[in-house]
């Protein structure tokens, strides 16, 4: 199923839609505040850009830096090649613990490896602790937003999700009556758990440490309470030293949800007296992105969700449309990397505005790497034949003055003479669903150019009247 | 100078009458635009469509027309930011990259090359403008909402320059209007809704005249405002700053 297909079907609720798009342009608009007010935001982008990037030109060093200040600060470090490695070197520390109840904070990493349902089977009680993925859990459903898991959902939805689930009274949409109930359930959570698992938003070379912000402050809650913390990380996560950092907190949380900085910034970086700190450094297709040159930039991504806000596209099709666990602008860059044939329609979800490149705290030139993939696909014959014979067809058509101008005045005649309900039937003119098409005027521009006497002034002027 | 007038292939079919606006508001400019006869299109619809190859023949069809012009000025921004941008497939030989530098955005050329930034005439209307993406964040031609609070543009600066005008403010002022080129096409639900709310911006605020300088954001905005028949026109700025009294 494309695209398309899957936003058609989220339009249908018009309200809804509207809901949607409206919530995500207050963040935008939220972010475009705390940006202006920073003078040298701009530059501060072009630093962490560069940070990224010269990052990513030696990163296997930076690896091999990080893992050794880790192991020298007690911290067993794991490597993966993919999810399923991932998964099962988790399900493995979970076993030796003997544990069976799981916390487990924010992590788009454990989301894109499946890590839930592979527990899950496995007899492992897994807590998201995250609000918003605490209710998207017992929805049973994907987040559809990075940052905003639950952003789909309405508080009329949650309330319903809660009663069910938590035995709220029916109802129920006072936010501040449901977020009290998720409380106490999840308190009971942490109090239980006996692993937290926690995903990782910077990982610095120089330390070995790793840095995990939340605004609900329950990656902390669980990892303090547990015996044993487990921090799961993308290879790109990392940054040089511990001075970088600061540049890169300044623009997550700021572009993400216009705030200064996020309420919680932990660091973690050794395990305390008689617990156990583990990190798992998962590659999953990232060394692949690497090798690709148009599109390597998209592994400077530090996962703020602001293309997802400001795309317009994303804002009215929602994130389940995009079908892969990082939506929006920069997942449909990252997806195809991932299986091509399976996400070929998202390089197409978009106008390529810009507007995503533009916000991008890490300047990922986010539209031009769809542009790319678009030829990519289309080379790869992962795009349909009709649309690929019907531009042969053009491109001959358009290298050749004197067979465009026969074919255009064919054209607009055929549009003057057609009944209306045949030129616009939705059918077979998906423009004419919900757009008029231009009323075909009885010449063309380069009729009326010929007819015009050479080298004679231009004939006067009309007026413009309105 | 000598300037070649680019009319892409949907204004020459669809909307001749921004063709002639154009030519005549350089001509009132003191610019004589050639209209060189061999011209089709620029080739973005289909490397818009991931047929980059296929449009390579449209790409040097373009280069050989306007290799011999100073200047290549086109009421469109999103073609020239394609001419420019993407013409990066064909080998750089000196013809290519002078074609790409040469091509201009009507409005741009005004701005930057001939350096108008007042047009004396009135347009006593309240006017609502469409910002095309690929010209204010591809070429450049206003500043975008991402970066700065301050509104401020080339054709923004040329309408306000005007005797009676009013300029609408909307809540979203450079909001993509979801056209996209194929897109709308292939993207059809989205686009038209996207459209649609574009609209409603401009109706809420009391837009008159919707323009703007790309007349492919207009054709489908002019598309949508037909369909829901609203009292707004739509009009290239090109026919505007044209039917001025100087
Ligand atoms: S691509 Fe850029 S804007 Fe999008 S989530 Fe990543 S860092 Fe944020």
């Amino acid at each position: 199923m494309n695209h398309a297909i899957r936003a058609d079907k989220f339009l249908l609720d018009a309200d809804r839609t509207t809901w949607h798009d409206e919530t995500l342009w207050f963040v935008r608009e939220k972010r475009d505040r705390a940006v202006y007010a920073v003078p040298e935001f701009q530059e501060l982008r072009e630093l962490a850009s560069q940070i990224k990037d010269h990052t990513l030109s030696r990163l296997d060093l930076y690896l091999q830096e990080f893992e050794a200040a880790a192991q020298a600060n007690g911290v067993h470090v794991h490597w993966a090649a993919d999810a399923a490695e991932h998964n099962a070197i988790i399900l493995d520390l979970i076993r030796q613990q003997g544990a069976t109840r799981i916390v487990k904070s924010k992590s788009m990493l454990t989301e894109e490896c499946h890590l839930n349902p592979y527990l899950i089977q496995h007899g492992i009680e897994v807590v998201d602790t995250d609000l918003g993925e605490r209710i998207i859990q017992f929805r049973e459903e994907a987040p559809s937003h990075i940052v905003l898991p639950a952003i789909h959902l309405k508080k009329e939805d949650v309330g319903d999700t809660f009663h069910l689930h938590l035995g709220t009274e029916k109802g129920e949409s006072d936010p501040q009556l449901l977020t009290e109930a998720a409380r106490q359930h999840l308190r009971a959570k942490f109090l239980a758990g006996q692993v937290a698992i926690s995903g990782v938003n910077f990982a610095v070379a120089e330390t070995g440490g790793v840095v995990v912000c939340t605004n609900e402050g329950n990656a902390d809650l669980g990892v303090n309470l547990a015996a044993v913390h487990i921090a799961c990380m993308g290879i790109e996560k990392l940054i040089p030293r511990l001075t970088d950092l600061g540049v890169f907190t300044r623009l997550l949380a700021r572009s993400a949800t216009g705030q200064p900085v996020t309420t919680y910034t932990s660091h973690f970086t050794k395990p305390a007296a008689g617990k156990e700190m583990h990190i798992v450094i998962v590659d999953n297709g990232r060394t692949q992105q690497l090798g690709r040159p148009d599109f390597r930039a998209s592994l400077k991504c530090i996962r703020c969700g602001a293309c997802m806000n400001t795309c317009p596209v994303y804002r009215r099709s929602g994130g389940h449309s995009y079908d892969f666990t990082v939506p929006g602008p920069i997942g449909a860059i990252l997806s195809p990397n991932i299986d091509m044939k399976k996400h070929r329609s998202l390089p197409f979800a978009s106008t390529l505005c810009g507007s995503c490149t533009d916000v991008c705290p890490v300047k990922i030139d986010i539209h031009t790497q769809l542009y790319k993939w678009r030829q990519v696909l289309g080379e790869a014959g992962e795009i349909p034949a009709s649309k690929k014979w019907s531009m042969k067809f053009m491109g001959r058509l358009l290298a050749s003055a004197r067979v465009y101008g026969l074919s255009g005045q064919f054209a607009r005649q055929a549009l003057r003479l057609l009944p209306h309900g045949l030129t616009h039937a939705a059918s077979f003119n998906a423009w004419a669903v919900a757009r008029e098409l231009p009323e075909p005027p009885k010449q063309s521009f380069r009729e009326w150019y010929q007819q015009q006497p050479k080298s004679v002034p231009q004939p006067q002027t009309p007026q413009v009247t309105v | 100078m000598k300037v070649a007038l680019f009319v892409p292939c949907y204004i020459d079919q669809f909307y001749p009458q921004v063709g002639v606006a154009t030519l005549q508001l350089l001509e009132k400019l003191g610019v004589q635009a050639h209209f060189p006869a061999q011209q089709t299109c620029c080739g973005q619809p289909l490397a818009n469509s991931g047929c980059e190859r296929e449009a390579l023949p449209i790409y040097k069809h373009f280069v050989n027309t306007f290799q011999d012009y100073d200047y290549i000025v086109a009421p469109s921004g999103s073609c020239v930011y394609h001419v420019r941008k993407h013409f990066d497939k064909l080998d750089q030989t000196d013809e290519v990259q002078h074609v790409r530098g040469a091509a201009y955005d009507l409005i741009d050329f005004i701005s930057t090359v001939l350096k108008v930034e007042t047009l004396r005439g009135a347009f006593p209307h309240k006017v609502g403008l469409h910002l095309s993406c690929h010209g204010q964040r591809g070429l450049h031609q206003a500043n975008e909402s991402e970066m700065t609070p301050v509104r401020d543009g080339q054709l923004r600066r040329l309408l306000a320059s005007l005797d009676g005008i009013e300029l609408t403010e909307l809540s979203r002022n450079d909001e993509c209007c979801g056209f996209g080129g194929t897109f709308c096409v292939s993207e059809a639900g989205i686009s038209a809704r996207m459209g649609q709310d574009r609209v409603a911006d401009h109706v809420r605020h009391g837009t008159q005249v919707l323009t703007g300088s790309d007349m492919s954001c207009l054709m489908h905005l002019e598309g949508i405002v037909r369909r829901a028949q609203l009292p707004i026109r739509v009009m290239h700025a090109a026919e505007i700053l044209n039917g001025l009294t100087a």
